[in-house]
């Protein structure tokens, strides 16, 4: 399944970084992501995009998870050529990635 | 227990004005706060004000100040805005005259000391971000700015202004600033410094928390996004923060868009590093006590490092950008061919760009061709290129090439757009925060 059907997700920038949350709708899914949603495979889905490291942060008091994508805006949004300098649109980008069901049985 | 309400009336200079009316009319706040200050804004506010020396602050500060002062009088609601940008003092007078005009008794303050630009062109620094050291751009740079702590916004508001002008500052500062005014928090309290930074920072984005920039349909559903309100953070004196909007004002305020907005722009979230505090955001708790009614508790805090964030701003370079537009059968094969001639003219007439870009908008302009599905050809798609130069000219060269499709390039090019403009790029330095003298000015009208 998409990661969109079991979390939400807003990007924010600060120079040459983006940072991305994910943050599950349902709290008992947070383990699930904790599990499945690794800053390698954050890193590999944006890998045409990121030329730093993924970092992730762990929130497990409001069941989310922070992905700090180092070097990806284009040298950040007062330089960057790009149509989305901020990168704001990334976090759709990420709902994208596809996750293992956390409830098969369903 | 006492408990003081804070609203947020602008998530950026641009922002809407009518939420903070409404606000200021049946929000039952104490104060107003807007945040208007984007990060290169500055810079290119200190080349306004060497045009003309009464410019330099918010183009918006006329318009926001007629919309709210009469209210805020009437009601005793006092202000707080980074709308002095480069001109702190100057926008006072202007607020001050303003006042005047409607009638109204105020007395406005200027928060005077962010410009640090002698310090940082005197002593020996380098970029945080590239280590190169700032004296290589010496002749570019327009500006540098540090970010203000609390301690200059509480020293106005002691003097009992009711309008508080910065420059630039921390933006959640400007929200503790009346917190730690107000109930007399101790500046090294940093349990209170932690959970007081959680309330700007939730605040700084105005709409971003009462349900802006949130909305998916079919996934997170928010009412009456035209209307939507502006946010409301209840504080008491023991800490306890609620976040809420006026009653019957379009939006949403729950515990997803607490948790959106708290990670927003934040790395480590052990590790927010703010003027006057490190705050801990790990052990934040957000839960929903009634309609549109989020408590957020747990902020915690340690010691800052001493040194204060300066963003230095410099001029680097020109950008220019063309874009036109392809739809129908084939649309994707004509733009790409745009592409390609685009390219081969920049070459053959001898524009020289450092860096360059030629995206199809509607296939890979935001996140590249790796995670566009190829499986169907959009129906209409935008060709768009721009790159950077040394000069102007060359600037304005880019989109020329493009608009000369119009008669030289594929079948049914249209709607082109076009721009050149000077780019001033934002870097930073770490200044030792006593290198940094603030004052305050106030003016009366």
């Amino acid at each position: 399944m998409k990661l969109r059907e079991i979390a939400h997700s807003r990007t924010g920038d600060k120079g040459d970084t983006s940072n991305i949350s994910v943050i599950a709708y349902d709290d008992r899914h947070y383990e699930h992501l904790r599990r499945t949603v690794t800053a390698e495979k954050v890193k590999a889905h944006f890998a045409e995009l990121v030329r730093g490291e993924v970092v992730r942060y762990e929130l497990p008091m409001i069941g989310a998870l922070n992905f700090v994508l180092g070097h990806t805006l284009g040298g950040g949004v007062t330089r960057s050529l790009a149509l989305d300098a901020h990168g704001k649109s990334l976090s759709s980008a990420l709902l994208d990635l596809e996750v293992p069901d956390p409830d098969p049985s369903r | 227990m006492r408990t003081i309400r804070l609203g947020s009336g602008a998530g950026y200079s641009g922002d809407r004005i009518e939420p903070a009316v409404e606000l200021a009319e049946r929000g039952g706040i104490d104060y107003l706060v807007f945040e208007c200050l984007a990060e290169r804004t500055i810079g290119l506010a200190q080349q306004a004000k060497r045009v003309d020396p009464n410019s330099g602050f918010d183009p918006f500060l006329e318009a926001r100040m007629r919309a709210v002062l009469p209210t805020a009088a009437r009601l005793g609601i006092r202000i707080v805005s980074n709308m002095g940008a480069a001109n702190a003092p100057g926008a006072a007078r202007r607020t001050a005259a303003i006042a005047a005009e409607l009638g109204l008794k105020l007395t406005i303050a200027a928060v005077c000391g962010d410009d640090v630009l002698s310090q940082v062109l005197d002593g020996d620094y380098r970029f945080e971000e590239t280590h190169t050291p700032v004296r290589d751009l010496r002749d570019r740079i327009v500006s540098a700015n540090a970010y203000l702590g609390i301690g200059p916004i509480c020293a106005a508001l002691r003097t009992n202004a009711d309008v508080v002008l910065t420059g630039r500052a921390a933006d959640p500062a400007l929200f503790m600033a009346p917190i730690f005014h107000e109930f007399g928090w101790a500046m090294d309290d940093w349990v209170r410094l932690g959970q007081g930074t959680v309330v700007g920072h939730l605040l700084e984005c105005a709409g971003q928390i009462t349900g802006g920039y949130f909305a998916d349909p079919g996934y997170k559903h928010v009412p009456d996004l035209a209307r939507l309100g502006f946010p409301i953070a209840e504080v008491s004196e023991d800490g306890e923060l609620v976040i809420t909007k006026v009653a019957g004002s379009g939006g949403t305020v729950s515990a997803a868009t607490c948790k959106e907005q708290l990670l927003y722009e934040i790395h480590d979230p052990r590790r927010y590093l703010q003027p006057d505090v490190v705050a801990d955001f790990s052990q934040v708790r957000i839960e929903e006590v009634g309609a549109d009614r989020v408590k957020v508790s747990g902020g915690r805090g340690s010691p800052p490092s001493g040194t204060l964030k300066v963003s230095v701003g410099y001029v680097d370079g020109y950008v220019g950008e063309g874009q036109i537009s392809y739809g129908g059968p084939g649309a994707l094969g004509r733009a790409r061919l745009a592409l390609e001639i685009v390219r081969d003219r920049l070459a053959l007439t001898g524009v020289r760009m450092s860096e360059s870009r030629f995206d199809i908008i509607g296939l890979n302009s935001l996140h590249g061709s790796r995670l566009s599905p190829h499986e169907s050809e959009p129906y209409e798609v935008r060709v768009r290129v721009t790159g950077r130069t040394d000069s102007l000219a060359e600037a304005a060269r880019i989109g020329n090439e493009v608009e000369t499709l119009y008669t030289n390039g594929p079948a049914g090019g249209g709607g082109v757009s076009r721009h050149a403009r000077e780019v001033v790029a934002v870097q930073s330095v770490l200044l030792p925060s006593e290198l940094v003298k603030t004052s305050v000015e106030t003016v009366e009208a």
